[in-house]
């Protein structure tokens, strides 16, 4: 049985995303031709625009359409030209977005340090980009977000939130939250990979990456991804009934997160004191590195990660891990589990196995070598 | 689908319908095999991978290029934002020049992109085309000066369909060490294009220009004598650190298949589109007398006729004809009514520029489709001119 556990890093297409985008790519215009199959393909757009915005709050004339969540990220920390804060766990594409940000420390659950982020503003003296993501891709920990939107305003900064991981999987409201820009990526709820948006409060008005041709009101040049958008507006549609989804994987990774440390008594639940994503478990297991520990789920039919997967190539110790204090052999030694809609309690079973078994070995393993010696 | 059966479809240019044998590959990556091709750890990431670089062999084999030297990208739009800027803004950086030089009938997305560039200190030269629309790379020659950094000309011209003189452009740049950049969103798979042969450095290709879906493209960017660039984006440094982000893994499987058709079929398609469009011209000749075939008729990608009837107004033509796609002027700025800057740049005026249409042939086209639009073309251009005469008259 193979057993997907990696829902962080991609999600499956959903079967109405999949139907969305078979109409979309059976009708051959393009949105900017005046004739009536360019206008065929306008009305797509259009449809996803509202399902886009109606998802996080913002109105259709709000989401400017991407490549994905990292174009979306550049977009918003380069495009103003501002004084940059970010917070120490945010995804790369946020993190070197510029070369000249400011880290806004977080505490050892991964939650933003809100004194020091006061402290940072206080001493700013240009206009300030605040980013501070929803919830850790890692980690899955939930930031707070309305307070770092409201602490920002006070000092006239500009909030920014990468809400990539929450959507889909949390309600994500713009108005509630205070921002001024969100993110959002369609293949990490359900959508196709390469579209993203970038919701903007009216008003603000980025300089643009991509520059030629009108589209996205002249704030993103280039023929829309019509068949990505059409399903990621579909994808917008089904997130928005996620309550029930929800409490079913937050009680399966709740229960699978209490067998795992029954078992090993001295392995470590990332974030678990505070608020976190329902799907998603950042599991510690001393001596044994998180790659080890992937390599051999992977080969057992397992798939779940170390880190993100966009760095996953490289043997780098979390920073996320880090910025939460922990030192790097502890940041090494993690893996990030992360369940889907579809994920059953049997295949919960199988990876309990599979890691029982590792942490097994990895306390019988020092006194076999010394048998052996 | 939701069009009337009896529409045609003759507007390739601006984007093509997706080929069913791409859908039939491209289907099965959103929701069977649908990993993340970064999540290289597992099983599922590595196949998404296998399936990126299958597609990355087949998109360099169409060009003439080594599979390592292809950056997948969101479309054409990007490769050349990607291209233009990250040449310039690497020269800039590391104080290697600043001179720029592109042709006047580029796309849109090209132009800006080098405007973009003067904000930031680069300065740019723009030649001009003779009356059938092509850059004299004698131009070129004369135009680089010691601070020359970037040459961009385009293939193929997305209004006209020319054929630039790439070979001895690229002779020209090669020899005086200046990087030549293509935009070859109108060219790949629709005539022959080698990197090598033509020494050219970067080169854009688009999508859903050759029968795969919106959304994806590629840049060749040289390996060697090695083409330098900053990228357009950053974060997970995919693709060679060019181009972050997660890589929509169906839509490169997509472009990859769609590459390879198009260079298993590219010599009888041409054959076949160069009848289709002889057709046409014949039609509209036998029915309307006078037509003028703008730009040059032989240096011409076959699935383009740019043609002009005296007196008419393109944008009526088209709005009598709800039934057939065709188009004044390219796609992204066709909503608008100035006249084409490409087709002034040959040397027409408002007047023959305004009465232009851009028919595009492709690979589902019919000779049947291809009559009975030269027919209803006829007949609204007949019920044109006899309401201007009868108006007349009164």
């Amino acid at each position: 049985m193979d057993v997907y556990l990696d829902h962080n890093a991609t999600t499956p297409v959903l079967p109405e995303v999949v139907g969305a985008m078979s109409v979309a790519l059976s009708q051959p215009g393009n949105a900017s031709s005046v004739h009536r199959y360019g206008r065929l393909v306008r009305r797509t757009i259009d449809d996803a625009r509202e399902a886009v915005a109606r998802l996080v709050g913002a109105s259709a004339g709000d989401v400017v359409f991407t490549s994905g969540g990292t174009e979306a990220n550049n977009m918003a920390l380069r495009g103003l030209g501002t004084r940059t804060m970010v917070s120490a766990v945010e995804h790369e594409s946020v993190l070197s977005a510029r070369e000249d940000v400011s880290l806004i420390p977080v505490d050892r659950n991964g939650c933003v340090d809100l004194d020091q982020l006061k402290i940072l503003l206080t001493d700013s003296q240009l206009q300030t980009l605040v980013s501070v993501m929803f919830a850790n891709n890692e980690t899955g920990v939930i930031q707070p977000v309305s307070e770092v939107a409201a602490l920002a305003h006070e000092y006239g900064a500009l909030v920014h939130c990468d809400a990539i991981q929450a959507a889909g999987k949390l309600p994500v409201d713009m108005d509630a939250l205070g921002v001024d820009m969100l993110t959002l990526s369609a293949h990490k709820l359900g959508g196709p990979q390469g579209v993203g948006a970038l919701i903007l409060r009216a008003g603000l008005d980025p300089e643009p990456l991509l520059r030629g041709g009108g589209q996205e009101r002249r704030r993103r040049a280039g023929t829309e991804n019509v068949p990505g958008i059409a399903g990621f507006g579909a994808a917008a549609i089904a997130a928005l009934d996620t309550g029930r989804a929800n409490g079913d994987i937050g009680s399966l990774r709740d229960a699978m997160e209490q067998r795992l440390l029954d078992i090993a008594p001295d392995a470590v639940i990332h974030g678990g004191d505070v608020a976190r994503l329902a799907n998603t478990s950042c599991i510690g297991l001393s001596g044994v590195t998180g790659e080890m520990q992937v390599m051999t789920l992977d080969l057992a039919g397992v798939a779940v990660s170390a880190g993100s997967a966009c760095s996953s190539g490289k043997v780098m110790p979390s920073h996320v891990l880090q910025a939460m204090g922990q030192d790097s052999d502890s940041a090494k030694c993690a893996i990030r589990v992360s369940l889907g809609r579809t994920t059953t309690p049997a295949e919960i079973d199988r990876f309990v196995d599979v890691w029982a078994e590792m942490a097994r070995r990895r306390q019988s393993e020092p006194e076999a070598r010394r048998s052996v010696a | 689908m939701s069009a009337a059966p009896t529409a045609i479809y003759l507007d390739h240019q601006a984007t093509t319908p997706v080929d069913p044998r791409v859908l039939d590959v491209m289907m099965p990556w959103f929701s069977e095999t649908f990993g993340n091709a970064h999540s290289e750890q597992h099983v599922w990431g590595r196949q998404a991978a296998a399936a990126v670089e299958g597609a990355r062999e087949q998109v360099a084999a169409l060009i003439g290029a080594e599979a390592r030297e292809i950056v997948f990208t969101s479309g054409a739009t990007e490769s050349n934002n990607l291209a233009i800027k990250g040449a310039a803004r690497f020269a800039l950086r590391h104080g290697r020049g600043k001179h720029i030089i592109t042709v006047a009938t580029e796309h849109k997305c090209v132009l800006e992109s080098c405007a973009a560039m003067t904000e930031e200190g680069a300065e740019v030269t723009v030649l001009e085309v003779d009356s059938d629309g092509f850059v004299d790379p004698e131009a070129i020659a004369d135009a680089i000066r010691e601070d020359t950094i970037l040459v961009s000309v385009m293939a193929v011209n997305n209004e006209i369909g020319i054929i630039q003189p790439l070979a001895d452009i690229g002779a020209i740049c090669r020899g005086k060490g200046v990087l030549l950049h293509t935009d070859a969103a109108q060219a790949a798979g629709k005539t022959d294009m080698d990197v090598n042969a033509m020494a050219i450095d970067l080169l854009s290709i688009s999508g859903h220009k050759m029968y795969a879906p919106k959304g994806i493209g590629a840049l060749y960017v040289r390996r060697r004598p090695r083409a330098r660039l900053l990228a357009a984006f950053s974060g997970g440094g995919q693709e060679r650190g060019f181009r972050s982000g997660t890589l929509p893994v169906p839509l490169t499987v997509a472009l990859g298949e769609a590459a390879s058709i198009a260079q298993g079929e590219l010599a009888p398609e041409r054959q076949r589109l160069v009848s289709l469009r002889e057709a046409m011209i014949t039609r509209l000749r036998d029915n309307l007398g006078e037509i003028t075939v703008n730009g040059s008729l032989n240096q011409r990608v076959p699935g383009n006729l740019n043609v002009g009837f005296a007196g008419v107004d393109a944008e009526a033509l088209m709005a009598e004809l709800p039934e057939l796609a065709i188009s004044t002027g390219s796609a992204c700025t066709s909503a608008s009514v100035e006249p084409s800057y490409v087709l002034k740049a040959l040397g027409l005026d408002d007047a023959a520029a305004g009465s232009s249409v851009r028919i595009g042939f492709g690979r589902f086209t019919t000779r049947a489709e291809v009559d009975a639009a030269a027919d209803m073309i006829t007949e609204a251009i007949v019920n044109h001119r006899s309401g201007n005469s009868a108006r007349a008259a009164e």
